[in-house]
């Protein structure tokens, strides 16, 4: 066993679409003491199947007991280990953050660096929509701290390799 | 197409998948298929007295027989009473398909009169489960849960149904049903570069050791093991649970291994420069603390299930397929040869550590009467137990001859195994006599089924072996809990011959050494279910013994360890 010291990895499942499904994935994590960083959970290509991606943490022979015990669930088709692929991987988040007119205008300048976008003004703030990997939405995130951010909504990591048709 | 109610569906179903006998018990929601329960006289059914019985029965059907055990229950209390013995059999990959009534599926969730949530409660402890919400899913579900129990690394499916969908009707295909299943395709072959390198492990090695687990029985493979173990004489060691699948009076035998384990045995995978490992998952009763175990060894690691691998112990060959399949081409491969040195060492083992020689006493010794079970049954019988103090001396000192032989709940550790457990035995073993080795702790939760014994004349032969603790209990509390013996101690234990007498089967007491052997013989010779309750030596405890967690260096040995006579 590795002792390799925890990381990040990134797994992608194609699952069946039937109820249950995700309680069975979330039930496999708990029993078994794996970390999930995020998991996001959508339909895929095929209308019966459903693809979910999970960030997880720890070392190598973890990362490895996760993707077997994916893999022995009936209903999940296909287990994919993309960390050490290229992969593009991407974010979405929602950032309501205070505003007042005299930083209205320093907060558009942000969101135009990052090329983020303002999708609702309100009198005292603003909601800003941003996608990226993981960084770039910490980074993002970070700077609008200092306006004072009163909510935060992100769906956690999709990712899909680079110039290959499937996974 | 045949129009057909759910019930039916899951009648016909079951007698597609060649199912003969199912145990369970009634309530509401479960009613409809009882109901149509006398139009399949085919199909038996065996009224247990608590749902838990009805499951480690189809789990002790399915060890004894190899073919999966069938168990349902109503819904609520009916289906959490099941809990038990669902687990058990996960924890054994014991194939098993469990059908459960649901409530009507307009009053699921809705905290309606015994509903549970019984797919949510049993998902960790189920290979798959199935909430049925229409009829004609019926077969293709039944087809699919008997599929997944019995293939890969078996283990239980549960299938709930809600009671309107037993009695929807419904134009179905009962036959030729084919199975949809994608995400499921158990790795049977092994990798022949894998099996190319274990072969050259194997080869080279001076000192191999095989360790057979419940991977032997669950693939069968008694024949290809024995073949395997005599082409290249390699010394062969069982697993609680492997115990019975190589003839204990073989020359290659050498014993268990483990907590309870042989000296000797431990001591052998200690010294191994190989192990190999088949069908068993380096559970921590084996290993004790795994990263002090068996260090001077390479390991080879045959298992189904790719998830065992690397799990406790690091491993230098592993194979994921079917033992039965992957040991015949190992065996292709390997050369013949012998390991006359290395065997005469463990021979040497055995005198320097006489891990089952039995003290001198004028006393009721429960370790004797196992000894007497085994030579008057000449080690032919089924035996079944508990778990705890007597399930270890039956481990260690019956001699088993026969495949299947030995039914005992071990990685769930399952107390009140002992009375279901023999009671599917025999079921599915009517051509055998069936022992259950008791404890007088775990007899009593479940001694409900006496009654299920006596009305169906299952003729299971009980021996309690009663000396008023929780036996194991009793034993920690007094090496590690400074003798404080804290609800261990059974103050107010039955009478178990008038408990006998009440369920009217034959029950009788031994007291004596001198009376052992008679009361056997009394219990066999009687036609039907029978007790012997052997009043014995209360404070014996289970040598050798490696305490939770230790390695070999903390390993108890009573009687000591002899110099080796060389």
């Amino acid at each position: 066993m590795s002792m390799s010291n925890n990381h990040k990895r990134i797994i992608t499942a194609l699952v069946e679409d039937k109820p249950g499904v995700l309680n069975r994935v979330s039930s496999m994590f708990r029993r078994r003491g794996f970390n999930i960083y995020s998991l996001a959970v959508g339909r895929s290509e095929s209308p019966d199947l459903s693809r979910m991606t999970f960030v997880v943490d720890g070392n190598d022979a973890v990362v490895e007991q996760v993707t077997k015990h994916l893999n022995k669930l009936i209903d999940v088709i296909k287990v994919s280990d993309i960390s050490d692929e290229k992969v593009v991987n991407r974010e979405l988040a929602l950032i309501r953050v205070n505003a007042s007119t005299t930083n209205r205008s320093e907060i558009i300048q942000i969101v135009d660096i990052f090329r983020a976008k303002i999708i609702d003004v309100g009198s005292e703030s603003l909601i800003i929509e941003v996608t990226g990997d993981e960084s770039k939405i910490d980074s993002l995130q970070r700077l609008l701290s200092n306006f004072g951010i009163t909510e935060v909504m992100r769906t956690g990591t999709i990712a899909m390799t680079r110039g290959k048709s499937e996974i | 197409m045949v129009k057909l109610t759910g019930a039916q569906m899951v009648c016909e179903s079951l007698l597609n998948e060649g199912v003969d006998v199912i145990f369970g018990l009634p309530g509401g929601a479960i009613l409809p298929l009882y109901g149509t329960l006398p139009e399949y006289p085919d199909l038996r059914h065996i009224l247990v007295r608590h749902e838990q019985g009805a499951a480690h029965a189809a789990d002790g059907y399915a060890r004894a027989t190899g073919k999966p055990g069938v168990a349902w229950a109503t819904s609520g209390p009916g289906a959490t009473n099941l809990v038990t013995g669902i687990a058990t059999a996960q924890m054994d990959s014991v194939p098993m398909v469990v059908i459960t009534g649901q409530v009507s599926r307009d009053a699921i969730g809705t905290d309606a009169f015994q509903e549970t949530d019984i797919t949510g409660i049993t998902l960790p402890i189920t290979k798959h489960n199935f909430l049925v919400m229409n009829a004609s899913d019926i077969p293709n579900v039944i087809k699919e849960a008997f599929h997944i129990a019995t293939t890969g690394r078996p283990g239980p499916v549960l299938v709930d149904i809600p009671k309107d969908v037993f009695t929807e009707l419904s134009d179905v295909q009962i036959k030729n049903i084919k199975l949809n299943i994608p995400g499921y395709s158990p790795n049977i072959e092994g990798h022949s570069n894998q099996i190319s390198k274990a072969a050259k492990l194997i080869n080279k090695s001076k000192r191999p050791v095989i360790l057979a687990g419940h991977g032997i029985h669950l693939s069968q493979s008694y024949s290809e093991l024995k073949v395997f173990a005599e082409k290249t004489q390699i010394p062969v060691i069982t697993t609680l649970l492997g115990i019975s699948s190589f003839n204990e009076e073989h020359l290659l035998f050498v014993g268990m291994p483990g907590m309870h384990g042989m000296a000797y045995a431990n001591h052998a995978i200690e010294k191994s420069d190989l192990l190999i490992a088949l069908g068993m998952r380096f559970d921590d009763r084996i290993t004790g603390d795994p990263k002090s175990f068996a260090l001077s060894s390479k390991k080879i690691h045959i298992d189904i299930d790719p998830s065992e691998i690397g799990k406790s112990v690091p491993v230098d060959v592993p194979i994921v397929g079917n033992i039965k399949e992957v040991l015949s081409r190992l065996t292709e491969e390997i050369n013949p040869g012998d390991h006359i040195g290395w065997i005469k060492e463990i021979d040497g083992l055995k005198i320097k550590h006489p891990s089952l020689d039995i003290r001198k006493s004028d006393k009721l010794l429960p370790q004797q009467i196992i000894r007497e079970l085994s030579d008057i049954t000449k080690g032919e019988a089924i035996i079944a137990t508990g778990v705890g103090q007597h399930q270890m001396w039956a481990a260690q000192h019956y001699k088993f001859k026969e495949p299947r032989s030995w039914i005992s709940s071990g990685g769930s550790g399952a107390m009140g195994f002992e009375v279901p457990g023999a009671m599917g035995a025999q079921v599915g073993r009517p051509d055998k006599t069936v022992w259950s080795i008791a404890g007088d702790g775990g007899f009593q939760m479940t001694m409900c089924e006496l009654a299920t014994l006596a009305e169906n004349k299952i003729p299971v032969k009980f021996a309690i072996l009663n000396n008023n603790y929780l036996g194991m209990v009793r034993q920690w509390q007094e090496m590690f809990y400074e003798k404080n013996y804290v609800a261990s101690t059974y103050t107010a234990n039955p009478d178990f011959v008038q408990l006998a007498k009440a369920f009217g089967i034959f029950g009788t007491r031994v007291t004596r050494k001198e009376e052992v052997k008679s009361a056997i013989f009394k219990a066999m010779e009687f036609d039907g279910p029978a007790i012997v309750d052997f009043i014995v030596e209360q404070e014996e405890n289970v040598y050798p013994m490696i305490p939770g967690g230790g390695s070999i260096h903390d390993m108890i040995e009573e009687p000591k360890p002899k110099e080796l006579l060389r």
